[in-house]
């Protein structure tokens, strides 16, 4: 029998289909390799009973002909969304013992879509990093290694645990959020796919905020297929989140055509850093190259305001967290520390509870919105952000799609940025312009660096328009025909 | 009008603005579904919402938009057609998500203006400076346990209106009046209940103090005050308060204060120095609101003659004296009431008896014109008696003391106790004989030119009657008998 756990998602539904396995058989084989890959740490909480019982009930749907769209397909939830009865900790001390009352949308449509929960992956603690080393909970661990070492690397963050999860084969695909880069990103890392459709294509409603005006979820797969299909399961209108926008759900499957004849692909000039690293340049040329050999029309566009992205993030992100996580008092759930009134134990239960990385940006955020200061930064920012999304819609007067790379290096090892928090924040670099804007962006793996490590390719679409974003991307990964994995030397 | 505090160095203004925070009158609260009624078990009426549980997001409940936009048009206030939710932020332990959802530089409701009415039945306007919508927070209780506080989220997120004046006021009567008439307006609107007492409405009153005509003086701000008696003590001794400091050589810290009944004084809550820094920004969760000119209109069409409208018409086509009008469109049961009570009949009878009778009796039994034993229906039967004859003026007011106390109908009463006027001439000339044979000196003396002795006649043949003989008639058969 084939191994259960290489399969596509589309491979996975085919087979239960045509009844060569079971959602049971296909979840258990994911239970194992989850719990093989311990040593990963991609799991804050792993829910082995739930998923045995909701493929069991997967199972007899099937049976009587009533399977729904990705019946039984085991995933693992990335732990900043709410789930029911199950420990939600967004990799925070301070959601100790927290167990919500109640399901995300997001999350809440998967499993009416009939997808089976393997556990709760790890992140940065409130989806704040890039490497998966804030989390509460420990270090994610990457499954991919440089050739001929030993040292572990970090899997990009702060989706870090559903990149892991995906990329070692220990879910079929997991979902992630991304607010600059954090879904991205990490696929770019751990060599899988993962989109980042619009700003309010999915719900926010029960996922824990990091910066309202940017969290967005999404998949992460092994394929762009898998990824259109994921994505049609989670996203849709809820009347329980403002931000959601009220736009029917494309089958975004359908729009893999494999056609990209005539597409305009726009290469933004600001992309091209001094300094980046040859292999990602080349990697970009060699996409271009690609997309040109489809048939698709390469068109040199400008997004003037790029270099402002990053400093405009990273002061609209931390003012938005700033106030978001206030409610994290000791008040209500969670950690509360007592102290000798109230101010005191909010100064101890905050202190004991966030982490560095999260304090900092508490810090940042709370300075940007002061009296006297707003103006200066926020304020700024905001208008930054509306020239970057005009900037974009400037572009998208003459192209479909946006290729660039999806981050300046390939996965890199613990430590190595830990102490320079500008360093970190660079991996947004390509990344954040597009949260700004709030529109969808998908990394594809497309190449190997020289030491072996995956490198990723980032296609920007227009707003509500990820249905040409899948295309592009289909084709881009046929090219790349990017088959690698990595050993698995995590079975010990 | 305005108060003056006799300082050493003369004169002195107060200068008074308010910001009345109004509970919306709403099943829901406004960014969720729970419920806002009053009164609860504490903590029973609380969603994931309210409790600031993670993950969880406001919705805008409509009713209190519309709620606020029909207060501005009561408020003769411009609507603001495009406005924006900002957070508040600050941490305290019933504000379970660290920030207030509230309206900062764009509120739903600009500028508008009220007329309130003063003694004397002058009256003055006084600007809106602004309408925002927000959310109240919960309720910590101090006094439940020697050392802990328990926190009581019922409240956390119900709907309210802050109504902002213009520093237009110049004395705790026009400031009470003011309240007053906000009240009235709210209540006609049905927008607020406007009680004081359940919280559902409270005043932050900004006090300062300056030289007739001078620049504006450095105001303090007494937070939360519910009831009109308390808001009049506050502003009188805070001025009192700014007066002494300022011609003793100080200068008064712009603060917060709080008043305290007990002691009758205000006392200093938080400098400015120490007031909170609450980095407003615009609520990322909420679009900004956003309505068009439809909207505005259905709900402009929908709107109660207003306590203004009322009085000019109570005045105008009904005859009714300035101050009677004024009184009886305060509340709008009370003009309805009365309105039911004219209908068809004498308007100016009908206000001196809703007004002396009516209000004179439920004054004096503690009751409200909702748990009045006589219903305008029966009030109006009482003046129908008076006006065809059937009792005196001074029987009626013997009749409605009945009325109130036993909850029976005019007629019957009149009808039970024989209290019917006598208009039978017959009966009347025979008991007018009877007095004028009687005083035969009395009719001598009023023969020989001492006119007012009419209305010795008039009282014995009353009371010959029981009261009962029809005065007029009394009148037209005495007269000619002693003019002989």
């Amino acid at each position: 029998m084939t191994d259960l756990t290489k399969l596509t998602i589309s491979a996975a539904l085919d087979g239960m289909a045509a009844g060569d396995f079971s959602a049971r058989e296909l979840t258990a084989a994911h239970i194992t390799a989850m719990e093989a890959a311990n040593v990963l740490n991609a799991f804050i909480t792993k829910t082995p009973e739930i998923a045995v019982e909701a493929a069991t009930a997967s199972d007899s749907r099937r049976a009587k002909g009533e399977t729904r769209k990705i019946d039984g397909i085991p995933l693992a939830i990335k732990d900043l969304f709410c789930t029911k009865d199950v420990l939600t900790t967004a990799a925070s001390h301070i959601l100790d013992g927290f167990v919500p009352k109640y399901e995300s949308t997001v999350s809440s449509n998967l499993w009416a879509s009939g997808a089976v929960m393997l556990g709760k992956t790890n992140l940065d603690e409130f989806a704040m990093g890039s490497s998966n080393e804030t989390s509460y909970y420990g270090e994610v661990i990457n499954p991919w290694r440089r050739e001929g070492s030993d040292s572990p690397l970090v899997p990009g963050g702060s989706s870090g645990g559903s990149a892991s999860a995906v990329a070692s084969f220990s879910a079929m695909a997991a979902i992630g959020t991304d607010t600059g880069g954090s879904i991205r990103q990490p696929a770019s890392f751990t060599g899988i796919v993962g989109m980042k459709p619009t700003y309010g294509r999915c719900s926010r409603w029960g996922v824990v905020a990091f910066a309202s005006s940017l969290d967005q979820a999404g998949p992460m797969t092994r394929t762009v297929r898998d990824a259109a299909i994921m994505l049609e399961a989670m996203a849709g209108f809820d009347p329980k989140d403002s931000t959601s926008v009220d736009m029917p759900v494309p089958d975004f499957e359908a729009a893999l055509s494999g056609d990209i004849r005539g597409l305009k692909v726009g290469i933004p000039a600001e992309y091209r850093l001094d300094g980046m690293s040859p292999e990602v340049q080349a990697l970009w040329d060699q996409g271009i190259d690609w997309m040109k050999a489809a048939g698709a029309e390469i068109i040199d566009i400008s997004l003037p305001h790029t270099k402002y992205a990053l400093p405009a993030y990273y002061i609209i992100a931390p003012a938005e967290a700033s106030s978001n996580l206030a409610r994290y008092d000791g008040v209500r759930f969670g950690l509360r520390v007592e102290g000798d009134d109230l101010d005191d134990m909010y100064a101890r239960t905050r202190a004991e509870g966030f982490g560095a990385e999260v304090q900092r940006r508490l810090l940042i955020g709370t300075y940007a919105l002061s009296a006297g200061y707003y103006d200066a930064y926020y304020l700024k920012a905001q208008k930054v952000r509306s020239r970057i999304a005009d900037d974009f819609k400037q572009a998208y007067q003459k192209v479909d799609v946006i290729l660039t790379p999806t981050a300046p290096s390939p996965a890199f090892g613990f430590g190595e940025k830990g102490d320079d928090p500008l360093a970190m924040y660079l991996n947004d670099v390509f990344t954040g312009p597009a949260s700004l804007a709030g529109l969808p962006g998908i990394s594809v793996p497309a190449g190997l660096s020289s030491d072996g490590l995956p490198l990723g390719l980032q296609l920007l679409g227009k707003p509500f328009d990820e249905e040409t974003v899948f295309r592009a991307a289909g084709v881009l990964e046929n090219a790349a025909a990017f088959t690698a994995t990595p050993n698995d030397w995590w079975r010990g | 009008m305005g108060m003056i505090v006799q300082g050493a160095t003369g004169d002195w203004e107060v200068v008074i603005g308010l910001e009345i925070h109004a509970q919306v009158t709403s099943k829901a609260k406004l960014f969720s579904g729970a419920s806002a009624e009053f009164g609860a078990v504490p903590n029973s009426q609380v969603s994931f919402v309210d409790a600031a549980m993670p993950g969880m997001l406001p919705v805008i409940n409509e009713m209190a938009v519309e709620q606020a936009v029909r207060t501005g048009l009561g408020l003769n206030a411009q609507i603001n057609k495009f406005s924006v939710f900002d957070r508040k932020n600050y941490f305290y332990a019933d504000l379970p998500q660290g920030y207030q959802i509230s309206q900062f530089l764009q509120p739903i409701v600009g500028e508008g203006k009220i007329t309130i009415d003063l003694k004397g039945g002058e009256s003055c306007e006084i600007g809106i400076t602004r309408l925002h919508l927000e959310q109240d927070a919960g309720k910590s209780q101090h006094d439940q346990h020697p050392s802990k506080t328990f926190v009581d989220l019922n409240r956390s997120g119900v709907a309210l209106m802050e109504i902002v004046s213009e520093p237009d006021m110049r004395s705790p009567e026009e400031a009470a009046a003011y309240v007053k008439k906000i009240r009235s307006i709210v209540r006609y609107l049905g927008t607020c209940d406007g009680n004081m007492e359940e919280g559902s409405m409270r005043a932050d009153v900004n006090v300062s103090v300056r030289k007739p005509g001078d620049e504006l003086g450095t105001r303090c701000e007494m937070k939360n005050i519910n009831s009109l008696r308390f808001i009049q003590q506050a502003i009188i001794y805070e001025a009192n308060r700014q007066v002494d400091i300022i011609e003793a050589g100080g200068t008064v810290a712009q603060e917060t204060r709080l008043y305290d009944p007990v002691k009758g004084e205000t006392r200093s809550m938080r400098s400015k120095e120490e007031a909170h820094d609450y980095r407003y920004f615009p609520d990322p969760d909420l679009l900004p609101l956003q309505f068009d000119d439809e909207f505005i209109e259905n709900i402009r069409a929908t709107l109660p003659e207003l306590p203004d409208d009322k009085k000019a018409r109570f005045v105008n086509e009904l005859g009714l004296s300035d101050y009677d009008a004024g009184v009886l469109v305060t509340e709008r049961e009370v003009a309805d009431y009365f309105e039911a009570v004219a209908t068809g009949r004498d308007a100016k009878l009908a206000a001196n008896w809703v007004i002396g009778e009516l209000f004179g009796n439920l004054n004096r039994t503690g009751k409200n014109l909702a748990d009045s034993p006589v219903s305008a229906n029966a009030l109006g039967e009482l003046i129908d008696l008076i006006t065809d004859g059937t009792i005196s003026n001074r029987i009626a007011k013997e009749v409605f003391e009945e009325m109130f106390d036993s909850g029976g109908a005019a007629a019957d009463i009149v009808e039970e106790k024989g209290l019917k006027q006598v208009s039978d001439t017959g009966a009347i000339e025979a008991a007018i004989d009877a007095v004028i044979a009687a005083n035969p000196d009395k009719v001598e003396e009023y023969r020989g030119g001492k006119d007012k002795l009419f209305g010795f006649f008039m009282g014995q043949v009353m009371k010959a009657t029981q009261g009962k003989a029809n005065p007029g008639v009394v009148t037209e058969i005495l007269k000619p008998k002693l003019d002989v």
